[in-house]
């Protein structure tokens, strides 16, 4: 049997061989398969905060997502006032009051529509619902609108940076990174 | 080296070299069909007819197709439709082929259910069957998106977005799989690769499979009858072809399997010349458009019922049902414990198990359809947890079925 043995050493010696390939060919098909970094370079976006007028939802673009910014009117601010959580999801620029979301349904990422005699958005595609500050008002959703990593800058806000009022969200939950 | 001798013949030659005769005699004039069937088992032929049709329309497709966020949308809706002579033949065999081949596939698996064509040693035919429907499944979907029209771009995102996971947020995944933040150059391309290359060899493989696991226990028949196809092929081959309950694969049941064939080749060309429309959603001839959703997302007809078990509930557990639903027909064989592997009408509960389960998936496909509001998402809300309820049900149903 001494022939076996030599042929089943040969055959783990073989399959330790391609296991090995195997594993380092599969690490270089996921890498592949990996955003370019070209793309993930193109990943920041400056919004000038005093262009925007007060209950006009107004769709910018941030890699390639919508993102919904909408300046507070002072009957928004108090009603958001009343609703501590409701706050917390406002960016504070200069004197005034901005919602800043992904406009993307948190549910299967749908487009939500704004209402402005409404105050509040609806996502056509399995009827969710979120209010003016972007929180989720009615399932399926799972949470309000995702708002995306920004730094405040003057009177000028970068996506794709993260400041201290966005580090701020994350730890107390207002928003998951988007 | 075996022995060769000159040849008499061409046909001598080959036989010699590849043995013709024993494969023509294998595969063909002494693979034995049971005469107790009827036309509902030709449909593994129009299927492989369909795909057949599938290939070669999509080959005439790929010489004009880009695939390329800028020039995609025009190469389907001007240069293949308006340019190329007979392009618009290739796109409509395409699209109606792509939507009629689930029609006949739901028709093939229901002829399975019915009949108990998953028992009793068929199991691997049932499985790998339902490996097609999955690859089918993934050939529709990656095919779907080339036209790069709002439909593509937004089923596109919506079904990449299911691999989030729900609360798992697993949005690195999902940017994996794209390639991308959203759906874009890398993603058109990739699932281009996998629409035209992968998922074509998978299926392929699949089929010679699904085949392969036919020849030991043989095609089933109308009553489950248990046949000795060794005793009754003797007795074909013995000249009694009126008492066998056998007949051979070529020309016997080939014959009736192509007559069929060219019934459902009328219909499908009368599909393709006058009524391709219904397989053209017309929001897809809108170029996609990352920053305006359609008003309505819905897949096409042949996805809708799962869609409608995804939809009435919230995230996590929609996501859980729809995952539910996508493999539950694989555990068929396991889940159905009775012995008798005869048609649905002689098998006491099964029977109504059988036409809730056709029922309820029809209800639940009209209930995609639709807006998913007021009585509608009551009714698809009840047809999802119906469609939940009776997979439970089933092994209790079929454990107490009396032996037939």
């Amino acid at each position: 049997m001494k022939n076996n043995s030599r042929r089943g050493f040969m055959g783990k010696a073989f399959g330790a061989v391609a296991g090995v390939g195997a594993v380092a060919s599969l690490y270089a098909m996921k890498r592949s398969w990996d955003p370019l970094p070209s793309v993930k370079a193109a990943g920041f976006t400056t919004l000038d905060m005093s262009a925007y007028k007060e209950n006009e939802l107004v769709t910018e673009k941030w890699r390639g997502k919508p993102i919904f910014v909408l300046k507070q009117t002072a009957d928004m601010v108090k009603k958001a006032e009343a609703n501590p959580k409701d706050m917390e999801r406002l960016i504070k620029v200069g004197n005034d009051y901005f919602m800043v979301c992904l406009g993307l349904c948190t549910h299967l990422g749908c487009i939500p529509g704004y209402d402005s005699d409404e105050k509040s958005f609806l996502c056509a595609c399995h009827g969710g619902m979120y209010d003016f500050t972007g929180d989720v008002t009615k399932a399926p959703p799972p949470r309000g609108l995702d708002i995306p990593p920004f730094k405040i800058d003057g009177n000028k806000l970068v996506l794709g940076e993260e400041g201290p009022e966005y580090k701020k969200m994350l730890e107390n939950g207002t928003t998951l990174r988007a | 080296m075996a022995h060769f001798t000159k040849a008499t013949s061409l046909h001598d030659w080959l036989n010699q070299r590849l043995a013709i005769d024993t494969l023509r005699r294998v595969l063909a004039t002494e693979y034995w069909i049971p005469k107790n069937i009827n036309f509902l088992w030709a449909m593994g032929m129009v299927l492989a007819i369909t795909f057949g049709l599938l290939l070669i329309s999509g080959i005439f497709l790929l010489m004009y197709y880009q695939p390329n966020v800028n020039l995609a949308f025009d190469s389907v809706n001007y240069t293949i439709m308006q340019e190329v002579g007979y392009g618009w033949l290739w796109r409509h065999v395409h699209g109606v082929a792509a939507s009629v081949v689930f029609l006949i596939i739901y028709i093939h698996m229901f002829t399975g259910i019915y009949y108990g064509s998953y028992k009793k040693g068929r199991e691997m035919i049932w499985l790998s069957g339902m490996l097609l429907f999955v690859a089918f499944s993934a050939e529709a979907f990656s095919g779907y998106m080339l036209p790069w029209g709002q439909m593509s771009y937004w089923a596109g995102m919506v079904i990449t977005n299911l691999f989030s996971g729900g609360s798992l947020h697993a949005d690195g995944l999902v940017e994996w799989i794209r390639g991308d933040y959203v759906p874009a150059q890398a993603f058109l391309n990739r699932f281009f690769m996998l629409h035209v290359l992968l998922i074509p060899l998978a299926i392929l493989g699949l089929i010679g499979l699904h085949f392969g696991a036919l020849r030991i226990p043989h095609v089933n028949n109308q009553d489950g009858e248990e046949i000795d196809f060794e005793a009754e092929a003797a007795k074909y081959k013995a000249g009694d072809k009126a008492n066998s309950k056998v007949i051979a694969f070529v020309n016997d049941f080939m014959s009736k399997d192509m007559m069929v064939v060219g019934i459902y080749l009328i219909f499908f060309f009368y599909l393709v010349f006058y009524h391709y429309d219904f397989a053209m959603d017309p929001v897809n001839f809108d170029p996609a458009d990352g920053l305006k959703t359609p008003a309505h997302i819905y897949p096409e007809w042949y996805f809708l019922w799962s869609y409608e078990i995804l939809r009435p509930f919230s995230t996590n557990t929609g996501l859980i049902a729809f995952a539910f639903a996508q493999v539950i027909f694989f555990a068929l064989p396991f889940l159905d414990k009775s012995p008798n592997a005869v048609p649905a009408s002689r098998r006491g509960l099964f029977k109504y198990w059988f036409w809730a389960m056709l029922i309820d998936m029809i209800i639940l496909t009209a209930m995609g359809k639709v807006p998913p509001e007021g009585a509608f998402s009551t009714i698809g809300l009840y047809a999802a947890l119906t469609f939940i309820g009776l997979w439970i049900a089933l092994p209790f149903i079929t454990k107490t079925e009396k032996k037939v």
